[in-house]
């Protein structure tokens, strides 16, 4: 009977970890100063745990319990190395300070979580390490489950995580949710790198399958918390946007694992969860802010792509998408901050509605500008039109060169399938 | 902490910032007990280099100088953190134009 009670606080102990894990390291950072010193008490506060809950059960708020004995097992290790080097253990004192409501406190305990995510996306930091710390200490998978899904060497990966934890700890990079002022700007560093992480999972840029369905959950996760923590409309645009396009995750590729475009997939294996919380969190993001000094943003452009989704998530087939509405959405998201990528799916949009002979020009012109040569997206978005307008020897041309140019196999295997469908048996091209 | 800005700039724009500019943005910062030292530096062609190799001296002409952007001059600031020291950076009048590198000071060893 009592094995069985252990057993149960042991599943208690491993169902905290799993839940709690990410916010005691966030609230140990803060009390430590020091991430690695921070993960090793996490460890050793779980470990305690391990060994006294089965005797002493469970305490009534076990996530104070873990922070306050990790707490104390780095001031033990501290004073134990003091000895060792024969110094005063300076910062005992800042640490031994009994101030519970410190640490114990709701809202500093919810501000550590926000803290741990605005410093691992600092922009002092380069964006791979960004990526990799956040993914490693905001989500806690482990190195070597990163480094897999990043298809890179162990030893890189984790080289790079101990070099941006140098340099938090070197420079100085304070562990603080940034002012109202810098918001906007420490926003978009942290937006971005959730988004980097989502697309990683969702289009992976090289590899055998075009999802890498973890990543895309994690940054789902993130984006959750950030909205949670944090409701700025740019993090709800952009966990929109997350929400709305994985909501097409198993209608994107057939049982072969080959690519199925959007005007083809079937839209009844759609995430119709998945469409309804991003179809909420779209118009929340996009309903008209409070007058206030600081928001004076319009939309962001998370917010206006996921009202784009939300389009299509809508339609009942492509034909029947109100492709005037999304042609209109492209507009404003080119007025928020034009790319040529923006162009290319504005011009995509347009010849939905306006037919092939209208969309070729507006990518031709992108591409006469020398903009997304080397973009595989663009060639196939102009063979694509071409193929619909008879144009065989110019649709050839343009599948060959983003045939080229990807690295995806199932898109590999796209392309050359429709370069069959066109009767271009001569792969080869012409090679001068 | 302390933080050296290191100030960069091309050459041709080295006096695109009004000297006055920079003077005040010294002033303000030594008011507000933030500066330690700053100087501006001459052009490149000055700039002369010193090397130990085996215990013999070489001097050289100018550091590497393909980048297009040179030193142009340092503010060694105290900031109580990174992002204190990058708010004093950006108020540094050649970021306009250059750049301006945020550089932790390493406390020698005893």
């Amino acid at each position: 009977m009592a094995v069985a009670a252990s057993d149960r606080v042991q599943e208690t102990i491993n169902d905290l970890y799993a839940a709690e894990s990410r916010r005691v390291l966030a609230t140990l950072i803060r009390l430590l100063g020091d991430f690695d010193a921070a993960e090793e008490a996490m460890h050793e506060a779980f470990r305690a745990a391990l060994e006294q809950w089965p005797r002493d059960g469970v305490p009534v708020n076990p996530r104070a319990w873990l922070v306050s004995a990790g707490r104390f097992k780095a001031i033990d290790s501290r004073r134990r190395l003091a000895r060792f080097d024969g110094l005063d253990a300076v910062n005992d004192a800042a640490l031994a300070v009994d101030d519970t409501a410190a640490w114990a406190d709701p809202e500093t305990l919810e501000d550590d979580r926000l803290r741990l995510i605005f410093t691992c996306c600092h922009p002092a930091l380069s964006s791979d390490a960004q990526v990799a710390l956040t993914l490693r200490e905001v989500c806690g998978l482990t190195t070597e489950e990163i480094a897999q899904a990043f298809v890179m060497p162990a030893p890189t990966l984790a080289q790079r995580i101990v070099r941006a934890k140098g340099k938090i700890r070197d420079a100085k990079i304070p562990y603080e949710v940034p002012e109202r002022a810098d918001l906007p700007a420490r926003l978009d560093s942290v937006l971005r790198v959730i988004y980097l992480v989502f697309n990683e999972g969702y289009a992976a840029s090289s590899g055998a399958s075009v999802t890498r369905h973890d990543l895309s959950a994690e940054a789902i996760r993130v984006g959750r918390l950030l909205v949670e923590l944090l409701p700025e409309p740019d993090a709800m645009g952009l966990l929109a946007l997350m929400l709305l396009h994985d909501s097409r995750r198993a209608a994107r590729m057939n049982a072969a694992g080959d690519l199925i475009l959007l005007n083809d997939q079937d839209r009844s294996t759609w995430d119709r969860g998945q469409i309804a919380e991003g179809t909420r969190l779209v118009e929340r993001a996009l309903a008209p802010q409070p007058p206030g000094p600081e928001r004076s943003r319009g939309a962001g452009p998370y917010a206006i792509q996921a009202a784009i989704a939300a389009v299509h998530a809508e339609a009942p087939s492509g034909a029947a998408t109100d492709w005037d509405e999304i042609v209109g959405l492209y507009d404003v998201l080119m007025r928020a901050g034009a790319s040529p990528v923006v162009e290319l799916n504005r011009a995509v949009a347009v010849a939905m509605r306006d037919g092939p002979a209208a969309g070729l020009p507006l990518v031709d012109a992108i591409l006469g500008r020398g903009d997304l040569v080397d973009y595989r997206l663009a060639h196939a978005a102009r063979a694509d039109l071409c193929r619909r307008l008879g144009r065989a020897a110019d649709a050839r041309a343009s599948y060959q060169r983003a045939l080229a140019l990807t690295k995806q196999e199932p898109e590999r295997r796209f392309l050359e399938r429709r370069l069959r469908e066109i009767g271009g048996s001569q792969i080869t091209g012409d090679r001068r | 902490m302390k933080y050296l800005c290191l100030v960069y700039m091309e050459e041709q724009k080295l006096h695109a910032v009004p000297d006055r500019e920079c003077v005040a943005c010294g002033e303000g910062l030594r008011n507000g007990g933030q500066l330690i030292a700053a100087e501006a530096l001459q052009p490149i062609e000055t700039a002369t280099t010193v090397r130990v190799r085996n215990g013999k001296v070489s001097v050289t002409d100018g550091p590497f100088a393909e980048t297009k952007e040179q030193l142009a001059g340092f503010y060694l600031i105290e900031a109580r953190d990174l992002n204190d020291a990058i708010q004093v950076a950006a108020k540094i009048p050649p970021a306009r134009e250059g750049s301006v590198e945020v550089r932790p000071v390493r406390e020698l060893a005893p």
